[in-house]
């Protein structure tokens, strides 16, 4: 192949070969000598590198090196070091009655950031990462509350959840109006129509009129005379704008056939004590904490 | 010594008076001595892997020489003293003239101080920094390596001193022959010495721009100095040592991309330090009263050749190990005036000149063509935008990020509520406070109410410190009616940060995000 080398003229210096732009050529230069000398330098450094550091792939191991240097045991320690630092705001936390997190800004920042990080681990898989929430999953970001919305009653419905196996857990039973025949269907459309016209959205007055005598005897006991529901018993508001299983006519409908029921687990056993705190003072920052 | 430097210069010719042949291994023309020496790059000294061939520069003189000095007075001095000047910023700021305060995340230059988030100033200044470089190449080719690249400055003093010391270059060259005397080993290590000691006093100016320059000095002789700034100490000095002192010209032709880059920015119109062969040739030594007619100006005594401190030919023509630093024009230029014959031999000149004088005639200069007005228009350009961006540059930042997850959440009232994140940044040396409102809004709206997190609803007075950034949270809710009057989904405000201090407002345009009526 050699012989087919272009020697340029004018350097007297053979070249690549490689041709751009019609004329354009690369000189084969020599590499100077101590550019070599740096190669055969850096192999050697390799060689040291291997020694003394983790580098060979084995087939279940690799080689470890003798100053038994590891990334892992590294961000093992940084993450150690990190809980360490922590350690001073979590205790404090812990120790902290919670009403008295937001007066302190120390607390307060970092009960927010971790209530942040430990949401999006673990809440929001239902409740959405910026809290938005989904039909069936309550926005936390807005001010209407089905079980309260100051700092307590939020810890407490994140301690033991909704509707599960924890005995403390938040407990409200709508009966399944439908389902169970407990009312007519056509009792069910006027007792729709009624709950709708609390908001101002209703479409049929006359059966709204009727519906208002079915809402009386069968759901003012939990939603109050007035629809504005009750925190206490989990009953929620029907007069506002917020409908967590949406605001229609078909899904007031089905509301009421179904009973619906969500379920939240209890967190208290996943969650340190702390971490709940966190939580709650991150849910109460959102905007609609009371 | 059987012989003195001088004699090994200036051989005495044999006879007085008559027309006598310079000898041809030492005169190019009587009195004009001839070097034996070869171009570091010639054609025949080409292998797979080049060996380095010791420079050994001679000093030339001459007006390019002193210009050279000239620069590296002026550069040198600046980096060395730089750290040293004081400007006095009132207390519990550095007087440091030129800073870079990494603890803090600040720069300061005389009456300037760029925060870390505006380092956008500093890439402006490279850029302008480049498109100089671009014109400056353009128009006269490495301007740039051959006078104030600190690799050829450094390098030229290095040469400085290795020359004070060892003497010039055939001083050199024999001392390099010579058996280690005392004498040898004593001039060797004082160079090396020297060297070592000007590295160490740039690597140390080098660290007194990122601390106090008195006081760093002070802590690095009591060894209390911090432990990376001997780590720097240490790094920068054996860079200078090793690529000023021993590198030399193997970082420019080997290392540097500059060179290669440089291919594409000039042109058959740039000025470029050329030998002029239409004048020059055909070389070959001259006898004393030899006519000058039928032959070139060039005596071939190789002084261009031995001047350089690249080790090249520029007879060769334009190459890239030229660095352009004129000296050969010096050289030259001396031996013309000693054979009576006109300067400039070898100048700054263009390849469209020279082509022109082959044939008799000459082509001007053409300074201005699309190159040279493309990159000046594109450094005006440049320097006008940032001269606009510090004039507008405010003390006060005011940055809002609207949130995008929710985009907006719905109240119980029917209202709609969106989510800021506000960052004021106080650049100002004293505590400021602020108090936020909102315009733009279409006229028919009520004023949105506003939420600061963590303040109280009757006295949002913000506090912000000096020189700091604070990140705040602001809820914007309108109610149901005002949300029924809004036209699109996503309608214009404006943030305003009101300094309760002078009065003062900072603005920022955002939106409110709201579901389609």
């Amino acid at each position: 192949m050699a012989d087919n080398k272009r020697v340029d003229e004018v350097t007297g210096v053979e070249t690549t070969g490689h041709v751009w732009d019609d004329d354009l050529e690369e000189l084969n230069k020599p590499l100077p000598k101590w550019w070599l000398w740096v190669m055969y330098v850096s192999i050697i450094w390799s060689i040291g590198y291997w020694i003394l550091y983790p580098a060979w792939p084995l087939a279940s191991d690799y080689t470890k090196g003798m100053l038994g240097y590891s990334q892992r045991a590294v961000v093992a320690e940084q993450v150690a070091a990190g809980k360490a630092a922590q350690a001073k705001f979590v205790d404090a936390i812990q120790k902290a009655e919670l009403s008295s997190i937001p007066d302190n800004p120390e607390l307060l920042s970092f009960a927010i950031a971790g209530g942040n990080a430990a949401f999006k681990e673990n809440c929001a898989p239902c409740h959405g990462r910026g809290a938005q929430g989904f039909k069936g999953y309550p926005n936390l970001n807005d001010d209407d509350w089905i079980w309260g919305g100051d700092l307590a009653a939020i810890k407490q419905t994140i301690t033991h959840g909704i509707r599960n196996a924890d005995e403390d857990s938040r407990q409200s039973d709508m009966p399944k109006f439908g389902k169970e025949e407990l009312l007519e269907k056509a009792q069910i459309n006027d007792a729709a129509e009624y709950v709708l016209s609390l908001s101002g959205s209703g479409s049929d007055a006359a059966a709204a009129e009727r519906g208002k005598e079915v809402f009386a005897e069968n759901c003012a006991a939990c939603h109050g005379e007035d629809g504005k529901g009750n925190p206490e018993l989990g009953a929620p508001n029907l007069t506002d704008s917020i409908w967590l299983y949406g605001g229609t006519k078909q899904d007031v409908v089905t509301s009421i056939n179904t009973g619906r029921g969500g379920v939240m687990p209890a967190w208290n056993t996943r969650l340190s004590e702390a971490t709940i705190k966190e939580l709650a003072v991150y849910v109460h920052s959102l905007g609609g904490g009371q | 010594m059987a012989t003195t430097p001088e004699t090994y210069i200036k051989p005495k010719p044999e006879a007085e008076g008559g027309a006598t042949a310079p000898a041809a291994k030492t005169e190019a023309a009587p009195g004009i001595e001839r070097h034996d020496v070869k171009a570091v790059n010639a054609k025949d000294e080409r292998t797979l892997y080049a060996e380095r061939i010791a420079i050994h520069p001679k000093r030339a003189r001459g007006l390019f020489r002193n210009l050279k000095w000239l620069v590296m007075g002026l550069t040198l001095g600046f980096y060395y003293l730089m750290p040293w000047v004081r400007w006095d910023r009132g207390p519990a700021l550095p007087d440091q003239m030129f800073l870079i305060d990494f603890a803090n995340q600040r720069l300061f230059f005389g009456p300037l101080e760029i925060w870390a988030q505006e380092f956008y100033y500093i890439t402006g200044l490279l850029v302008l920094g480049a498109l100089l470089m671009f014109l400056v190449t353009a128009l006269a080719g490495r301007v740039w390596c051959g006078y104030s690249c600190p690799q050829t400055v450094w390098t030229d003093l290095f040469i400085a001193v290795e020359r004070f010391i060892q003497g010039d270059r055939n001083a050199r060259l024999r001392l390099q022959k010579a058996p280690w005397t005392f004498d040898k080993i004593w001039k060797i290590s004082a160079t090396h010495a020297i060297w070592l000691l000007i590295s160490l006093l740039t690597g140390g100016a080098l660290i007194f721009y990122f601390r106090d320059a008195p006081t760093l000095a002070q802590e690095l002789f009591t060894g209390t100095a911090p432990y990376i700034a001997y780590v720097f100490l240490g790094v920068f000095t054996a860079s200078t040592y090793l690529l000023g002192g021993l590198a030399r010209e193997q970082v420019c032709i080997y290392m540097c991309p500059w060179p290669r880059i440089q291919g594409a920015m000039f042109d058959d119109h740039s000025m470029l330090v050329s030998y002029r062969g239409y004048r020059g040739e055909p070389r070959g030594p001259h006898k004393k009263n030899e006519s000058w007619e039928g032959r070139g100006d060039c005596v071939d005594c190789k002084q261009c050749v031995v001047v350089c401190p690249m080790g090249i030919d520029i007879r060769d023509g334009a190459q890239l190990e030229c660095i352009q630093c004129a000296l050969c024009i010096d050289a030259c230029n001396e031996i013309m005036d000693k054979l009576g014959r006109p300067r400039n031999l070898i100048a700054y000149d263009t390849f469209h000149n020279l082509k022109a004088a082959e044939t008799g005639g000459s082509a001007p200069v053409q300074y201005i063509r699309a190159r040279t007005i493309l990159y000046s228009a594109l450094l005006v350009a440049v320097l006008a935008v940032m001269t606009y961006g510090w004039m507008n540059r405010s003390e006060l930042q005011l940055n809002v990020l609207r949130d995008r997850n929710p985009v907006f959440v719905r109240l119980s009232d029917g209202g709609i509520r969106n989510g800021y994140t506000v960052k004021i940044l106080n650049k100002r040396h004293d505590t400021r406070s602020f108090k936020f409102s909102v315009e733009g809004l279409p006229a028919d709206i009520s004023a949105p109410k506003i939420d600061v997190v963590g303040f109280k609803e009757n006295d949002p007075t913000i506090k912000v410190v000096p020189d700091n950034l604070r990140a705040l949270r602001v809820y914007l809710s309108l109610s149901k009616a005002d949300v029924a009057k809004l036209k699109s989904e996503a309608t214009d405000l404006t943030f305003v940060a009101t300094d309760l201090g002078d009065n003062s407002q900072t603005r920022r345009r955002t939106n409110f995000r709201s579901p389609e009526n």
